[in-house]
């Protein structure tokens, strides 16, 4: 979707990360999806960015 | 006492463990508390506040632990742990049966039409997740720093080959199809454009738009760096496009420090070709090449404001450098606050909370004053050079330096309310500070920094002095902070609130001028 298709559509927001901003958005009743992350691997960057190019090649 | 817990596989993002330790410092008997993951900038912390135990050897980033000093006669352990499940158990109840889906992928399934993803997980983690996300077609607003310049642009390439968005990294604000994102204030809707480089710098134009009775059609962000020779304005480009063709945008807008050279270049030649003025502060940057370009360049983020007010009414822009007050009353503003100060004050102090804000400030007061600074105009202005507390001082507060292991203090004032006690003394003439409302911003930014005069004047007062503290709000009047009550916080503590940053700081030179300092 262009950005400017993005211009005239509701929002729908991912959030990832900082709870605070997935509670601000649905305080605007934005519809919004928090994302419960964590590091994967067990924090390991190198396995981390071993999996992420794996996911990214998908 | 020392003592240290820590719970493998518990992952909560730092903002609210930060938070969770603020309160847990507040227990009767408790000198020092660390609540985070088991990272290698948390550690660090613990150890500089002398709580490293030998529990704390095996930790990964992936662990949480808590580190606390104590007087066990007044409190202990359990007690400590028993209030941080009550305020986490409090976090959970407010989220109670909705689905956390834990990756991506698996809340796209539940939100299969989701079109923007926001990410502020840790740095290190964060461009693997926007490049997943733009390779599902999703618009990225990523908040994360401290994310490599070559992911950066490899982000942005990979968005622009996409035609989608990939604001960020460190991208602040932004304000898409109405919608406040991260830090930002809530303004009506118009048809006004932004894009913007710089976090505050756009908070402060959007507000005074919204003041002068327009609003915006779409805010996007870049991030700091995207006018960098490296990243080469890929998505300042990629925004202007976009803004070029939205039919509900008639002017457009854009904000940033200085661009390269070659960066700049591209931009000129961009919106040379556009049929809707174009309005630009290049904090500091030249104006005359601006002019050339066929766009309108502004003097300050108000100005930058009132003039892209002006073209979209059709009126001729003009430079705004005084005041919305009449200048009979700004003279008289000055005159009483120099004949409140005694011979041996001499000092300005000013704490700000916005980077661009800051930025704003030191640029206009540096031409005219040697102002020390965490964010130097010339290197021999550096703070760490000022001869101890003789001279005058600007910081940007928001800086990594003091943002380690504490939020931003946007979020959370305490560290400002520290400068104030550390860094206000007898030899203090002036205060200026910013309060930032909106989302993301703390809920009473305006009443902690009043306390924070309060305090320092009442300090003062015992050696039969006063200081002027001037402040201005980048704030509206639907945010969700009240702003009324937010300006009345702060004139109830004798602080005389500005209508714009630009002309808070006009306003400080004069009276430094007035008083020969």
């Amino acid at each position: 979707m262009s950005v400017n298709d993005l211009f005239k559509q509701d929002l729908k927001v991912i959030n990832m990360g900082l709870e605070s901003f997935y509670e601000d958005l649905t305080s605007q009743k934005v519809e919004a999806i928090q994302v419960q992350w964590k590091p994967a691997a067990g924090g390991n960057q190198k396995m981390a960015a071993l999996l992420g190019r794996l996911k990214s090649s998908k | 006492m020392i003592k240290v817990i820590v719970r493998e596989n518990a992952y909560y993002d730092s903002v609210t463990l930060m938070l969770i330790s603020r309160e847990m410092k507040k227990l009767d008997g408790v000198e020092e508390v660390l609540v985070g993951m088991g990272t290698d900038l948390n550690l660090d912390l613990v150890k500089m506040l002398e709580m490293f135990l030998p529990e704390l050897e095996k930790v990964t980033p992936n662990d949480l632990f808590i580190a606390a000093k104590f007087d066990e006669s007044k409190v202990s352990m359990d007690e400590l742990i028993s209030s941080f499940e009550e305020q986490l158990n409090r976090k959970k109840e407010a989220h109670a049966g909705e689905y956390q889906p834990p990756t991506l992928r698996s809340a796209l399934n539940f939100m299969p039409d989701a079109n923007l993803v926001q990410i502020s997980i840790p740095g290190q983690y964060a461009a693997n997740e926007a490049e997943d996300a733009l390779n599902q077609g999703l618009h990225v607003m990523l908040f994360s720093d401290n994310v490599p310049m070559e992911d950066e642009l490899r982000l942005k390439q990979l968005a622009v080959d996409k035609g989608l968005l990939m604001m960020g990294p460190d991208c602040g604000t932004a304000i898409i199809n109405g919608v406040p994102l991260c830090f930002a204030n809530v303004v009506r809707r118009g048809r006004i454009g932004l894009v913007g480089a710089s976090g505050t710098g756009t908070q402060e134009i959007t507000v005074r738009i919204h003041q002068l009775g327009e609003g915006m059609s779409q805010v996007i962000g870049t991030g700091g760096r995207d006018l960098s020779e490296t990243i080469g304005g890929l998505m300042m480009i990629q925004g202007i496009k976009a803004l070029m063709a939205d039919p509900d945008t008639e002017v457009i807008v854009l904000v940033s420090k200085p661009p390269a050279p070659s960066v700049e270049k591209k931009i000129y030649d961009l919106i040379s070709k556009s049929d809707k003025p174009v309005v630009i502060d290049f904090i500091g940057g030249d104006a005359e090449s601006i002019r050339q370009a066929g766009a309108i360049p502004c003097l300050s983020l108000e100005d930058a404001a009132r003039k892209a007010v002006a073209v979209l009414r059709k009126e001729t822009p003009v430079d705004f450098d005084g005041f919305d007050a009449p200048q009979e009353d700004i003279d008289q503003l000055v005159k009483e606050a120099v004949a409140r100060l005694k011979p041996d004050q001499k000092y300005l102090r000013a704490f700000y909370t916005g980077g661009t804000l800051t930025d704003e400030a030191i640029k206009y007061l540096g031409s005219d004053h040697v102002i020390y600074s965490n964010i130097p105009l010339t290197p021999d202005q550096a703070m760490e050079r000022m001869p101890g507390k003789e001279g005058h001082l600007c910081l940007d507060l928001g800086e990594d330096q003091f943002t380690r292991g504490r939020p931003h203090p946007m979020i959370d004032p305490l560290t400002r309310s520290e400068f104030f006690d550390t860094h206000v003394d007898e030899s203090t003439a002036l205060i200026l500070v910013d309060v930032v409302l909106g989302y993301g911003s703390h809920e009473n930014a305006a009443g902690v920094v009043a306390d924070s005069v309060a305090q320092a004047r009442a300090r003062l007062e015992t050696s039969g002095k006063d200081l002027i503290a001037i402040a201005s709000v980048t704030g509206t009047d639907q945010d969700p902070q009240n702003l009324d009550e937010s300006i009345a916080s702060l004139e109830q503590a004798g602080i005389t609130v500005m209508p714009s940053n630009a002309q808070a700081v006009r306003l400080v030179d004069l009276i430094m001028k007035a008083a020969g300092i």
